[in-house]
């Protein structure tokens, strides 16, 4: 079965302080990070008006939708996709295998810029990313609900 | 595979509704959906065709309260029943912490059933799953129609493993929080383990 996903507090910052600063270097209206299964993980810039727990399933079938499409014609996966909108533009970029990074942008900002700026945000992410997994798989990073009752389960249901 | 944020305190699992097509499983998210409060539901996605067929899938996200001071959220899905979507059930397993399959009792849909459980099997395969031990739940839909075969005959062939089961009539929600409770349950278990899988 896949490595559960574990995500700690000294990654959690470094990764949201990539994401704030991605949005201000190109100019973005929101980033996103997603994993592949459909969990957010980050999230800066304008997100008060976008539904981020459906943005993520979303971008999730997508990534997966295409992937099994790159599969079909001989293609390990898509990396990137862009696309346009009338007003609003869409970047998604697999990070690590793992990790989907997801720019929102408009006319403020160009093509050219969003692209260049996720390549470094992408490389930091990385590593982080490389980090965490090292982190979850160390001995001793036992679940935090190794310890949880019956009853604590049953108290979820007991409305 | 779950996923655990120690930094805002959230657990979030992903549980699947597999089943032949037609047995009710999007029908299951619609009773969840409408019988939720707002604060603890988001938006019930449903990719479907024009007919209203589920065409990749249904996404429903549900907060459940908090256990140890962790809120534990679960994301809901449901899977294209119809055979020519394959590609897309197998891409929808993809990280499944449990699984529900809804069958549908009537009896002229028992074939379909077995296929559908056969096809979940092998999908879950090609991910390194095994069915046999993953959180898994069954609901017999459809009770209320009068072609309905046995709850037993249901057991027999379907069952084997005698993992929970409840009968199901989707549309009023009978067994459906029940069926959504005992897979949270076993998901819930699962994790005490340590996530290993
Ligand atoms: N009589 C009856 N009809 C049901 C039941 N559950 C679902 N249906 C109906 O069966 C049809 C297919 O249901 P749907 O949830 O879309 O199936 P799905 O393909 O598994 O998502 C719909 O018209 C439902 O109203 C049930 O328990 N009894
Ligand atoms: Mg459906």
């Amino acid at each position: 079965m896949a490595q559960q996903l574990v995500m700690y507090e000294e990654e959690f910052h470094r990764i949201n302080a990539v994401c704030d600063r991605l949005t201000k270097d190109a100019n973005a209206k929101v980033v996103f990070i997603v994993d592949k299964n459909g969990q957010l993980i980050a999230a800066a810039g304008q997100t008060q008006h976008i539904d981020t727990t459906s943005l993520a399933s979303l971008t999730a079938g997508n990534v997966a939708a295409m992937g099994g499409l790159a599969k079909l014609i001989g293609e390990n996966e898509f990396p990137n996709q862009f696309h346009e909108g009338a007003k609003d533009s869409l970047y998604m970029t697999l990070v690590g295998g793992r990790i989907v990074l997801v720019v929102i942008f408009d006319n403020r900002t160009s093509l050219g810029l969003v692209r260049l700026r996720i390549k470094k945000a992408s490389d930091e992410l990385t590593k982080i990313f490389e980090q965490l997994t090292k982190r979850s798989e160390a001995p001793g990073a036992g679940s935090p609900f190794a310890e949880i009752s019956d009853a604590d389960i049953d108290n979820l249901f007991s409305e | 595979m779950s996923f655990i944020n120690y930094s805002s305190r959230e657990i979030n699992c992903k549980i699947v509704y597999y089943g032949p097509g037609l047995c009710g499983k999007t029908t299951n998210l619609q009773y969840i959906y409408n019988k939720t409060n707002p604060e603890t539901k988001g938006k019930l996605i449903s990719l479907s065709t024009e007919t209203d067929r589920t065409l990749f899938f249904d996404f429903l996200p549900l907060s459940l309260g908090e256990i140890r001071g962790f809120k534990t959220r679960f994301h809901l899905y449901t899977v294209p029943g119809q055979v020519f979507y394959d590609a897309s059930r197998k891409l929808i397993l993809k990280g499944v912490d449990g699984v529900v399959f809804v069958a549908d009792s009537q009896v002229e849909r028992m074939e379909a059933n077995i296929e559908s459980i056969e096809n979940l099997k092998i999908n879950l395969a090609e991910q390194g799953y095994d069915l046999n031990k993953i959180p898994f739940v069954m609901q017999y839909n459809k009770r209320d129609l009068p072609n309905a075969v046995s709850a037993e005959e249901l057991r027999k062939v379907l069952n084997p493993r005698n993992v929970p089961e409840f009968p199901g009539v989707a549309p009023t929600g009978v067994g459906v929080f029940d069926t959504l409770k005992a897979v949270a349950k076993l998901v819930l278990s699962e994790l005490r383990k340590g996530g290993q899988g």
